[in-house]
């Protein structure tokens, strides 16, 4: 009674404007969605934080020369750490001005070329290189590093060189471009830091002899090492209102409630299941983010419905809603091929067998079912080829006749019997013959 | 009653979509709270899957247009190699903002060249406040482009640090896109299937305007009633529908039957859409033969589709040509000194085909032999003395081992001095 009633009184009073509620989303959605700005939190990496932005002041205030990888599996912060350390040095008297900036990524300079146009694009040297013809990668990297210490200053700026998705780079060939900047930053002319960031663990093992020689083997590791306390602690920091907020009322109501949802037993569910699965924060936002669009001006607060909705949202079973969709005929050939599987164990089948499986079907005991002809049936078994829920063992060449072509079925038995469960409208004779096939033969 | 609401989009702009987008309101109103407002960040990536017409193009399109959103629109079959694709949605983002200026090809070779350009186009035409999207259509296809294509696109926002969202559109599930290590994973919605009951809705919706809205619904009845347990493709249905509506009013035209005869418009069609299920569903013969047809009122069985034309007639000697390699191509080669020669011993069983017993050769379809073995089986069979000399002219190379069905050999017999 008394909770039915502060949550009527929380529903006047709450006096949620559309204005309000913008500000939220717009608050959140950048939280959860963009980029991870700079200005969010850092949960649990203190002690890589520290040690990075060490490296880095070496760099910059002494001089020195380094080279460093930040390994982590996808979505536990790699660039949200990186991009702390960086705004922290940036706002640091001495460092000020005083760094360049180089950020390269795999998926965009697939080769050495492009990442050496983009080099000299980034460091605004474009027009010293102008025409000049250069024979080899050293030479224009040694030109550029040159022309760098040529301003006005006697001695060279330090670079720090960002090389997102490292293990791409590593494929290019002979690896020149990562071989010359670990060469350049042993070598001691100009001071230069080389920051990798990859998801591989076994990154040391795929670069050459010569590149790794002149690594310097450290590592930071980023590995979600939170337990679930802190995972809960991180759910509540980050729907939390920030103080600036310009509707205070509000944003207490929201902190509270968003207290509140954080003690439910239901929500801890929610968060339990989803921690099982996979503990890196990127997965929560996606949880957060998708149950924070369902709130509107007449929904203000978050409930435990919100995310036990998106919960079930994020973790359907795709197959299973494709099979949903299929016709009756295609559902008949599924368990045709389920029947040979269980029969053969896992052999690969043709078109031909699975027809013979169903003519049997069809002549025994079936009375929903008409009896198609094959083509009708071969139409319906390529659909399904199309959906790629059963796929060829070779690409059908000209030689092979489609019917004895040999495939796979990419559904296990599990799978198949729950998505007949919740099939509309299945003739009971079908599921009576997925459920045994051995009073058919 | 309106059930799309949102507070960024104007009522009557939401209330003439919910018209366009039958049976598809829930999806709709997914798509709203998660696009938010206009210039709201948004998921950096989303991927729509579900079967062949169940909306997903039609919806996005039309929820696009209708908002006014900007967006770029691109099918990866059209733009099959990654130069076309870059180079399309560079030049659909000059006329995102403004329609009248004419668009000039954007040379555009990587995907980092993409990055910069992209990012100049949005200051240029001022979408940096609004959230951007680009769909792309048969999103399957960029498996077979260069590894980094698809990798890149999901990370769109973050590589070009703008309000960008990227949707792919395609019927195959997010398991076997996913690339092996790893990436930026999207947020995936699933269209559902249409049930019966919206299938319906949504046929009846195009009925002609000289019969009642009852008459149509009846005959969609009885088309679902005959097509729904192969196919529930709505496109497939909608043709289908189309071409036989006209053989369903035949006997209320010709004054047989009234509207609501229901027993004799069942009896005169059925027939019929069993006879199409056989010819017009498989494409066999076109849509204009099958109108050609109905007009004239010929009898079914004179259609000709397209494999009647595998029915030949051979000669003599080509005859026997066929069936001895059939013979060899079903027949293990142990099984030929028994049946092809006059003194034979018994054939004993090995344990490899007592195991496999049950196998039919015909399930595992045929298997090459060499042409030696062909001539032997054939010489067997035929009654009369073959010459040795005929030459045979295979219109298929004969190294390739004869694996069809109907090898089109041709024989040609040197005359004989007997």
């Amino acid at each position: 009674m008394k909770s039915a009633m502060s949550k009527r009184k929380l529903k006047d009073t709450c006096g949620a404007s559309a204005e309000c509620i913008s500000q939220v989303q717009k608050i959140l959605r950048e939280r959860f969605c963009h980029r991870p700005s700079a200005t969010g939190k850092l949960f649990g990496i203190e002690f890589q934080y520290r040690h990075l932005l060490e490296l880095l002041k070496r760099t910059t205030l002494h001089g020195e020369s380094n080279s460093a990888l930040i390994v982590g599996p996808r979505g536990s912060g790699k660039t949200t750490l990186l991009n702390h350390v960086l705004k922290d040095l940036r706002e640091m008297k001495q460092v000020r001005g005083n760094l360049l900036e180089v950020h390269l990524n795999g998926l965009l300079q697939t080769s050495d070329k492009v990442a050496l146009k983009e080099i000299t694009r980034q460091l605004q040297l474009e027009n010293v290189v102008g025409d000049k013809v250069f024979g080899s990668f050293a030479e224009t990297l040694a030109f550029l590093l040159e022309a760098l210490r040529k301003g006005d200053r006697t001695s060279s700026c330090p670079v720090l060189f960002v090389l997102d998705e490292f293990d791409l780079f590593v494929h290019h060939k002979n690896q020149t471009l990562l071989y010359n900047l670990f060469d350049i930053s042993q070598s001691a002319q100009t001071p230069v830091t080389i920051i990798g960031l990859t998801c591989r663990q076994d990154i040391l093992e795929l670069l050459e002899k010569r590149v790794k020689s002149r690594f310097s083997h450290r590592q930071i590791y980023l590995m979600n090492s939170f337990d679930f306390k802190q995972y809960i602690k991180i759910f509540k920091e980050q729907l939390s209102l920030p103080a600036e907020f310009p509707d205070e009322p509000f944003a207490q109501k929201w902190n509270d409630n968003i207290q509140h949802l954080s003690e439910d037993k239901i929500v801890q569910d929610v968060l339990q299941n989803l921690f099982h699965h996979t503990k890196d924060l990127r997965s929560l936002y996606f949880l957060l983010m998708l149950a924070v669009s369902a709130v509107t001006v007449h929904h203000p607060l978050l409930t435990a419905a919100d995310l036990q909705e998106a919960s079930r949202q994020h973790s359907t079973d795709s197959k299973a809603n494709i099979v949903h969709g299929l016709s009756v005929l295609e559902i008949c050939l599924i368990i045709a091929m389920k029947h040979l599987n269980d029969v053969y164990d896992g052999e690969p089948f043709n078109f031909q067998m699975v027809y013979n499986e169903f003519q049997k079907f069809i002549q025994r005991k079936a009375h929903s079912m008409y009896n198609f002809e094959k083509p009708v049936v071969m139409k319906a078994f390529e659909h399904l080829l199309q959906l790629e829920l059963v796929k060829p063992l070779e690409r059908p060449s000209a030689r092979a006749q489609r019917e004895y072509l040999l495939m796979r079925l990419l559904l296990d038995n599990t799978q198949i019997m729950d998505a007949l469960q919740v099939y509309p409208n299945c003739p009971t004779d079908v599921k009576q013959w997925a459920a045994s096939s051995l009073s058919w033969l | 009653m309106p059930n799309l609401e949102h507070p960024a989009y104007p009522a009557a702009a939401l209330l003439h979509l919910e018209g366009l987008v039958p049976c598809r309101e829930s999806q709709v109103s997914m798509l709203l709270s998660i696009f938010g407002e206009r210039q709201q960040f948004s998921f950096p990536s989303i991927f729509i899957y579900g079967h062949t017409s169940s909306g997903k193009t039609y919806v996005m399109q039309t929820l696009l247009k209708t908002l006014q959103l900007p967006h770029v629109f691109v099918n990866c079959v059209e733009c099959f190699t990654s130069r076309l694709l870059l180079e399309e949605i560079l030049i659909q983002l000059q006329s995102c903002s403004c329609e009248t200026e004419p668009t000039s090809p954007v040379p555009c070779d990587t995907f980092n060249d993409f990055v910069r350009l992209f990012k100049q186009a949005l200051v240029s035409r001022g979408l940096q406040d609004q959230t951007l999207y680009i769909v792309l259509d048969r999103a399957e296809q960029l498996r077979e482009m260069e590894a980094n294509i698809l990798p890149a696109f999901l990370r769109l926002q973050e590589l070009t640090d703008s309000n960008v969202t990227v949707v792919l559109l395609s019927e195959i599930v997010w398991e076997l896109f996913r690339p092996n290590v790893g990436c930026f994973d999207p947020l995936t919605l699933y269209f559902p299937d249409y049930s019966i009951g919206h299938l319906q809705k949504i046929l009846s919706q195009n009925h002609p305007p000289e019969y009642t809205a009852d008459f149509y619904a009846a005959y969609i009845n009885i088309l679902l009633g005959v097509f729904y347990m192969v196919c529930r493709d709505l496109k497939e249905l909608r043709h289908l529908a189309a071409l036989n509506f006209s053989k369903y009013c035949e006997p209320v035209v010709r004054g047989e039957a009234n509207e609501r005869d229901t027993r004799k418009l069942w009896k005169n069609i059925e027939p019929h859409l069993k006879k199409a299920m056989q010819t017009v569903y498989l494409r066999e013969i076109s849509s204009s033969q099958w109108e050609r047809l109905q007009h004239d009122g010929g009898e079914p069985g004179q259609l000709k589709g397209l494999s009647a034309h595998t029915h030949v007639e051979l000669p003599y000697y080509s005859k026997f040509l066929l069936i001895a390699a059939y013979l060899a191509s079903y027949n293990p080669v142990r099984t030929d000194k028994r049946f092809f020669l006059k003194h034979h011993g018994k054939i004993k069983k090995t344990n490899f085909m007592k195991k496999h017993e049950k196998t039919s050769n015909h399930l595992l379809g045929p298997k090459p032999f060499p042409l030696d073995r062909l001539l032997a089986i054939l010489y067997s069979i035929v009654d009369k003395r073959v010459a040795p000399t005929a030459n045979i002219f295979s219109q298929e190379s004969s190294t390739r081992g004869k694996k069809c069905k109907f090898p089109l050999l041709q024989m040609k017999i040197v005359s004989v001095a007997t």
